[in-house]
């Protein structure tokens, strides 16, 4: 077992070392995502610009490597984006968990692509981006 | 090699000729040799079960009891003669105390509803800090619908029972019922139930025991163990889902009222009025799990035909090294560490969360159970959100242990 497709550099590095980990003092947005099954936990931070796009964004994660390495490559992913683009990549994240295999464009994310084969971890990956779109839509609705 | 001599290895590896009757065991996953370590959650069944209930449905199936015909009294013959068997492998003093039911979860909620039923507001029903949620989410439920008290008795710190504690919680005579594991199914603690059973009885309480983990481990007898209820569940015993069995003392059983209303239950039905069957049956409602029931009996046949002395024997010395092995794994950490203890054993990684351990275990073939186990409160206890556990079964081998700590230390090289 010298390398595994799952838990790739990439994985692993992020989860030990995250770059966008830690608080936000200027947030105006916060949102969190938890799983109960495993004890996962993601708080979101974030500040958006006139246009709704993220201008920064912080993640803590409490939680498995896959969860913490997926919420550090989102927030890495997500800064400069839209609502409608997060949307547009999690839909493809989705597909490539679902699928096995990751739409052109999904960078690093595709990643975790073989979690297809993992039914019960898919939720690991997902959970930052569901805890994100959540966020952004309570805003939009404030 | 002088044959008096049997060093811990031998004994750990002494059924492995059993693994030829489980089909299952040359499955591939992820195209890797299966390696099941996840035999208290559910075990593997051998062909024994699996021919019995395939040629009881090709050549003697029928509906059982009031069928007028050949094919109908057959089965019922067969369905019948588990319950015989089922007594015999609990020590029952009578074949009428054993109740068959969906599983051990079942069971515990027919106690809680019927014996619940008789109790009154302000006794007290007693269980410890290390019940699966099936021997503490009933009782909650009886204590919110009936006004009794749920009384918890801590665990020490290596996972035994505080039975101090134990015996402060019987003091004030208002428990009614102590529901407590015979093995935890997280620890591996195999409780002292002689102990607690005339503990509790010295206090005017009745106990009931859930023998989900240890009867597949360990002979049981109900009568010389003086227990009042006793539970256990046909898929962790080598046998087939959807069937359980509640032991209970006959006295008990005939003063609580039914659980389920139905067919088989009754003695006789009109509009204004029912009368129940007399027991076990009046706890049977409905069509039973027929051909379930019958696979029980395989699987029983099977458990005797290998004997406890010899499961016993496999099976402290099979975690004895597998203690060992993992103890051996740089950064693990083994939960719950009672003296008295059986093959199921909780552990904790340095740096890796006990999900990831179990996917990458997975991926190299290895099936372990990874998160609360079914047993919240007591993961809050231990101060921890899971843990990842291996636990043995009758075809668990010293050669599977030495894979999964060899892959436990190169997951856990992937981390640091």
């Amino acid at each position: 077992m010298a390398q595994d497709d799952l838990y790739r550099t990439v994985v692993l590095e992020r989860a030990r070392a995250p770059q966008h980990a830690g608080a936000l003092p200027a947030a105006t947005l916060n949102g969190q995502g938890s799983n109960p099954l495993c004890g996962d936990r993601v708080q979101l931070h974030a500040v958006l610009d006139g246009q709704g796009r993220i201008e920064a964004i912080r993640h803590e994660t409490r939680g498995c490597a896959i969860c913490a390495a997926s919420a550090d490559l989102m927030a890495g992913r997500v800064t400069g984006q839209d609502r409608a683009h997060v949307g547009r990549l999690h839909a493809e994240l989705v597909e490539a968990v679902e699928t096995g295999t990751a739409p052109a464009g999904l960078g690093e994310l595709a990643a975790f692509a073989p979690l297809h084969q993992h039914r019960s971890r898919r939720r690991c990956a997902l959970l930052p981006w569901s805890a994100l779109i959540d966020m952004l839509n309570d805003d939009k609705d404030r | 090699m002088d044959q008096s001599v049997i060093t811990p290895t031998d004994a750990a590896g002494s059924l492995r000729h059993v693994r030829a009757d489980f089909p299952i065991l040359s499955q591939k996953v992820h195209g890797k040799d299966l390696v099941f370590l996840d035999s208290a959650a559910s075990a593997q069944k051998p062909r024994q079960v699996i021919d019995c209930m395939a040629d009881t449905m090709r050549t003697q199936y029928a509906n059982i009891h009031r069928g007028l015909y050949w094919m109908s009294e057959r089965t019922t013959e067969a369905y019948e003669a588990v319950r015989d068997q089922v007594a015999r492998f609990l020590g029952a003093a009578a074949r009428e105390e054993i109740v068959f039911t969906r599983n051990s979860t079942e069971a515990i909620n027919l106690v809680a509803h019927s014996y619940g039923g008789l109790l009154k507001p302000g006794q007290v029903v007693l269980v410890s800090e290390m019940e699966h949620h099936a021997n503490l989410v009933p009782w909650q439920m009886l204590r919110d619908r009936g006004g009794i008290e749920l009384r918890i008795t801590p665990i020490t710190d290596d996972g035994a029972l505080d039975m101090e504690a134990l015996e402060a919680n019987l003091a004030d005579g208002r428990v009614a019922l102590v529901a407590i594991t015979h093995m935890s199914n997280v620890l591996g603690t195999i409780t002292d139930a002689r102990a607690i059973i005339d503990m509790a009885h010295a206090a005017g309480a009745k106990v009931l025991l859930d023998g989900s983990q240890l009867a597949v481990h360990r002979r049981v007898n109900v009568q010389e163990l003086g227990a009042d209820f006793y539970v256990v569940t046909g898929h962790k015993l080598y046998g087939p889902t959807g069937i359980g069995v509640l032991w209970a003392r006959r006295e008990l059983l005939e003063a609580m009222p039914p659980f389920l209303g139905g067919g088989d239950m009754i003695s006789t039905v009109s509009f204004e009025r029912s009368t129940w069957a007399n027991v076990p049956h009046k706890f049977e409602a409905g069509t039973p799990a027929i051909i379930e029931t019958i696979g029980l009996g395989a699987a029983l046949a099977y458990i005797e035909s290998i004997g406890f002395d010899a499961i016993g024997a496999h099976e402290d010395a099979l975690t004895a090294y597998a203690l060992e092995a993992l103890g051996n794994v740089n950064g693990l950490k083994v939960i719950g560490t009672a003296p008295q203890r059986g093959g199921v054993i909780s552990f904790i990684m340095k740096d890796v969360h006990p999900h990831d351990i179990a996917t990458l275990l997975d991926r190299n073939g290895i099936a372990v159970r990874a998160g609360h186990h079914c047993a919240e409160p007591l993961m809050r206890r231990l101060g921890v959100t899971a843990t990842a556990r291996a636990s043995f079964g009758i075809y668990t081998t010293p050669e599977e242990i030495d894979f999964l700590a060899a892959t436990l230390e190169q997951i856990r090289g992937f981390f640091v």
